[in-house]
């Protein structure tokens, strides 16, 4: 239903989308993914004809967009992140103007225009100007426009952003609802909506394809391993720092420790428990360190885990299992808004001061 | 054709459902009514001296009051004009509905088209008011139509220029206060444009009083339908109207 070729869009400086390319079958529901200004709506926006690519093209229900742009503009519904609301026209009187664009008229528009303000839960406010609508009913609106005209493919530019939880999951149940008569494009940077919604993800970060597949797979890449989080501190919670003033310990003779964690010591206790097969650290505190480990499915490493980090003397302040969804995934395939979690190097010999001198010839 | 009638309704439907019409409406009819009453008492006073004093000077009602009528209304577009064209592209970029209009099937000229008719409509609707002035003049006396026509043609022509420019103009900007003063400004130099051949015969004076949308009214408001006129106005009302296309293209490849 859309195939998409090489898609290029450069602005003056910077290129917004670079040789993207997918399909997209007929009837499914395809999640765009990526953080917010990776060119979503910039591909949106090539293949809604609003934007000619710079280079490359695609095929939305069979027309090329560059070569039959009004074909294909004929058979796509599109909501754009604002919806396109006249705010001095009234719900029906808006849809009545968009049904006209689309070439619409006479009883069949009457008819769809009722469909959709039924469809859409948007009944309520047919005479009512859109200007003074809440945000959530100009999003339902926009999106009465979009289907009104039973178009091939529906192109949703986020389609919940900005909406309270309510309805956010009604929006989502009416999009699911939509699949199946439509092809859906929906762009979002909330990833349950996809977990939810979508059958395939298309994800894209700065411009590039990250990752094409469906939803079904990328999780099951995500649950063939299990992670835990533990965050490991020096024996008696590490509290003696050089910047803070000593505090007095209260219980148990409380030696003064000044020790910053052995971080590759860590490493190679953590290592040799049986089943762990990566290390990870996240984060590295003053007194603390996150580590997250990575096992099989059903290797029950906790208890070992936990009894070596207390064998070798550390405290062990948390242990969890580790949340490996389709946001972790994400977050590493686009190289994530938050800090990636980083391979530790391997352990390095401990730097001799002989190696500086020089040895004379 | 459809789609230009669909815009068309559209942005009339969006002229008067908003205080816009009525107020440019009001506004220009209580203008033009004060020159109306003006140009009309100085006639008939210098009717009465003129029938006082015994002589036979020669008066004409379409000499003496249509025509500078027709020429104050003229004037009086350069102020309406940008404050009609000002909002009709700048506002749908502001709001982002121009993602409507360029996502749905309907070709970039049937929109300028469809818009551009509208502003011309409007403008119409403010000749009518002065029609309502003139209509006394056959009341009471003989004046003759016809020079009174080719006059509304003339204005309609001229305006529809202007029209295209500030319908041009407005492609350019989000910021409809910024498009109705670069309209003004443009608008106004094309009326004064036609000063230098007042002071200067050398041949850019020349040039530049005829690009002067000025130098071409004089004719139509005389009642005289002069080809070179017409042409003028329309090759400004093309102008104008291809500019909006090329930006709206241009739109396109930079937003």
């Amino acid at each position: 239903m859309i195939t998409v070729n090489a898609l290029t869009r450069r602005y003056s400086h910077t290129v917004a989308v670079d040789q993207i390319s997918f399909t997209v079958e007929k009837g499914q529901i395809v999640g765009f993914l990526g953080p917010n200004g990776a060119g979503k709506t910039t591909t949106m926006r090539m293949l809604t004809c609003f934007l000619p690519p710079t280079s490359g093209t695609a095929q939305v229900a069979g027309y090329d967009i560059l070569e039959q742009s009004l074909q294909v503009r004929k058979r796509i519904g599109y909501l754009p992140e604002t919806p396109p609301l006249y705010t001095d026209m009234e719900t029906a009187e808006y849809l009545r103007f968009a049904g006209r664009l689309k070439g619409m008229s006479g009883q069949e528009l009457d008819r769809r225009i009722e469909y959709v303000l039924g469809r859409c839960s948007v009944a309520d406010v047919r005479n009512k100007l859109l200007g003074k609508l809440s945000k959530g009913y100009r999003q339902r609106v926009g999106l009465a426009a979009a289907i009104l005209h039973n178009p091939d493919v529906l192109i949703l530019d986020e389609p919940t952003a900005g909406l309270d939880p309510k309805q956010i999951n009604e929006t989502r149940d009416l999009i699911k609802d939509l699949a199946g008569e439509h092809t859906i494009i929906l762009s979002t940077h909330i990833l349950p909506e996809v977990e939810q919604t979508c059958q395939q993800v298309v994800i894209i970060n700065k411009g590039k394809l990250v990752a094409t597949d469906s939803v079904a797979n990328l999780q099951s890449r995500a649950r063939g391993v299990e992670t835990t989080i533990l965050e490991i501190a020096p024996a008696g919670g590490g509290l003696l720092d050089d910047r803070m003033p000593p505090v007095p310990r209260i219980s148990g003779p409380g030696k003064p420790q000044t020790s910053v964690l052995d971080i590759d010591r860590i490493q190679r206790t953590l290592t040799q428990v049986p089943g762990v097969s990566r290390i990870l650290l996240r984060e590295q505190r003053d007194n603390s360190a996150i580590f997250e480990t990575e096992s099989p499915r059903g290797a029950l490493v906790r208890g070992d885990l936990a009894r070596a980090v207390i064998a070798a003397g550390w405290d062990l302040n948390e242990l969890r299992p580790g949340a490996m969804s389709l946001e972790e995934i994400f977050l590493r395939l686009t190289g994530g808004d938050v800090a990636q979690p980083q391979l530790v190097p391997p352990p390095a010999a401990p730097e001799e001061p002989e190696a500086h001198q020089e040895p004379n010839a | 054709m459809k789609n230009i009638w669909i815009i068309f309704s559209k942005e009339m439907k969006s002229y008067f459902a908003s205080p816009i019409a009525w107020l440019l409406l009001t506004l220009f009819a209580v203008v033009f009514g004060y020159f109306f009453w003006t140009a009309l008492e100085f006639f008939t006073t210098m009717s009465m001296e003129i029938q006082m004093s015994g002589q036979a000077y020669p008066i004409n009602v379409n000499e003496q009051v249509i025509r500078p009528l027709l020429g104050n209304v003229s004037v009086l577009g350069l102020f309406f004009i940008p404050l009609i064209t000002m909002r009709l592209f700048a506002e749908e970029k502001r709001t982002g509905t121009i993602e409507l209009l360029a996502t749905s099937p309907v070709r970039d000229v049937e929109i300028i088209l469809g818009k551009w008719l509208a502003a011309l409509g409007l403008y119409a609707c403010m000749l009518f008011f002065t029609a309502i002035n003139f209509a006394f003049l056959f009341h009471y006396g003989k004046p003759d139509w016809k020079p009174l026509l080719v006059g509304y043609l003339g204005l309609l022509l001229q305006a529809g220029g202007l029209l295209a420019l500030g319908t041009f103009i407005s492609t350019l900007t989000r910021n409809q206060i910024i498009a109705g003063a670069a309209t003004f400004a443009v608008c106004l130099l094309l009326f004064v444009f036609a000063w230098v051949s007042g002071f200067n015969s050398a041949t850019w004076a020349t040039v530049l009083a005829y690009f002067s949308v000025a130098t071409h009214d004089e004719s139509f408001a005389r009642g005289v339908l002069d080809l070179k006129d017409s042409i003028y106005y329309l090759s400004v009302i093309f102008l104008g109207l291809f500019f909006t296309a090329r930006s709206m293209e241009a739109l396109r490849w930079r937003s």
